[in-house]
């Protein structure tokens, strides 16, 4: 099995399937310890820890805050370039590719990212 | 008189291997021993020495980390290994879909199968192409990622000499300035590809294995991280390493005023700090004749030392033969999961 599988089971937050990539956001763009990170990501969305990592608590969310799941299969769930739209607003940052598609699309100028 | 109980582990090969508590207990107190000895770093309490010993004997085909102290995954991927490995004829893009939606990461990386920044700098622009279509489809970050891999910048593929071939001749500040050389070369390199990364919308860059060819190696990362901050201060950055220790094949070389050859674990990380690094992966390299008690012991005995200093979030390598993890391509899922639980539970790393 794909190691990357096994990391998500036993220790890992599992990506969209709770907050992981939200979480792993705020490392990327504030360089925020594990439990900081966590906390100002379960605060942005109104959450208490515990829930931040279940996932079917956060699939009902994140599908609600249109902010992606694991299985995007309902016509109107968010997938792919859209769910960026909608976590670059709810966390409060900026998102390059988000930034990136409404330069190219059009919808206004790139700004300069902090 | 019964035998007496028999615990199975591993090698740091991947082969099965029985060992009785006295036999783990000694290994795992040499193996952390050697990391004190080496690393000049504190030892492990008696407490963090008995929860990996009980780690180490768990039971079960995979162990988990307590509830709540998850972390997050980045990776050295590719986004190719479904194909190039499995051999299941997928594009990356749509493999970056399958790591989110399948497999459960929290970030992948695209990246090519030669996977060193001189070769993709020839092909940046399709690489960036790639980047494209996996971020139109995905909601998880994206890295780019590729080694520094300094020794490609030789001759006859690269246009430096060759310091492997001079310095067994003696010839050594010829190798010297051919190291310095071809940091300026790999530095360009990187900076050319992270533009179309970032250009591409991706959101950060994975330097993987840095130092694998020594100090040279990883100086040319943190150089490569000043510019790239400098230029792009949103593009997140990674600086996986490539072992615990820094290699002098240069000797000389210094950042920041500190010189790397030798450095450790613990040393490593403030480095990529002052570069701008927003993640550092931290490595110990698995010894393949030692026990996996041994190895994890070492291994925790150096991250620890690392994430007490470090200001940046910690991802612990644990890729195949690295932090405790055997050198074998198919790995037993227990071995791999109790890696994890030890570097959380004890190391307090933040990420793998």
């Amino acid at each position: 099995m794909a190691q990357e599988a096994n990391h998500a089971i036993s220790s890992c937050m599992g990506g969209v399937r709770t907050a992981g990539d939200l979480v792993l956001r705020m490392q990327m763009t504030h360089k925020m310890k594990i439990d900081d990170a966590k906390e100002y990501v379960a605060n942005k969305l109104g959450v208490n820890l515990e829930q931040l990592s279940d996932a079917v608590y956060m699939t009902e969310l994140r599908d609600e805050l249109g902010i992606g799941t694991q299985l995007p299969f309902i016509t109107d769930a968010n997938f792919g370039m859209e769910t960026k739209f909608n976590i670059s607003e709810k966390l409060g940052m900026k998102i390059n590719s988000v930034e990136r598609f409404k330069e190219r699309a059009g919808i206004k100028k790139a700004e300069l990212m902090v | 008189m019964a035998d007496e109980k028999k615990f199975k582990t591993s090698m740091g090969d991947g082969f099965l291997v029985y060992m009785t508590e006295e036999e783990i207990r000694k290994d795992l107190a040499a193996g952390a021993a050697d990391a004190v000895k080496r690393g000049k770093v504190s030892p492990l309490t008696d407490d963090e020495m008995e929860h990996l010993y009980n780690i180490v004997i768990m039971p079960g085909k995979v162990v988990g980390v307590e509830p709540g102290r998850e972390v997050v995954s980045t990776n050295d991927s590719g986004s190719y290994k479904i194909s190039s490995k499995c051999l299941i004829s997928i594009r990356r893009d749509e493999q970056a879909a399958i790591a989110e939606r399948v497999l459960g990461c929290d970030s992948i990386d695209i990246g090519n199968t030669d996977y060193n920044y001189k070769t993709v700098k020839g092909i940046a622009d399709r690489e960036a192409s790639t980047m494209r279509m996996a971020l139109q489809k995905t909601t998880m970050p994206l890295f780019y990622g590729a080694m520094t891999n300094l020794g490609f910048y030789t001759k006859p593929d690269g246009p430096v000499e060759n310091w492997s071939m001079l310095l067994p001749e003696g010839r050594i500040e010829e190798a010297m300035e051919a190291q310095e050389e071809a940091i300026e070369h790999a530095v360009r390199d990187i900076e050319f590809v992270a533009e179309q990364i970032y250009k591409a919308g991706g959101d950060g860059m994975n330097f993987d294995t840095t130092g694998a060819a020594g100090d040279a190696d990883f100086l040319a990362a943190l150089k490569a991280t000043e510019v790239i901050k400098e230029k792009y201060p949103d593009l997140a950055i990674e600086i996986g390493m490539a072992g615990e220790f820094v290699l002098g094949m240069h000797g000389k070389l210094e950042y920041d005023g500190k010189r790397l050859a030798g450095m450790y674990v613990h040393d490593q990380v403030k480095m990529a700090e002052k570069a701008g690094a927003s993640i550092f992966g931290a490595v110990v390299n698995t010894n393949c004749n030692k026990s996996f008690p041994w190895n994890i012991a070492r291994v925790c005995t150096f991250i620890k030392a690392c994430t007490e200093v470090a200001e940046i979030p910690v991802h612990a390598n644990v890729g195949m033969g690295v932090c405790a993890i055997p050198m074998n391509e198919i790995l037993h899922t227990d071995i791999v999961s109790k890696v994890d639980k030890a570097l959380i539970e004890i190391c307090n790393i933040d990420g793998l």
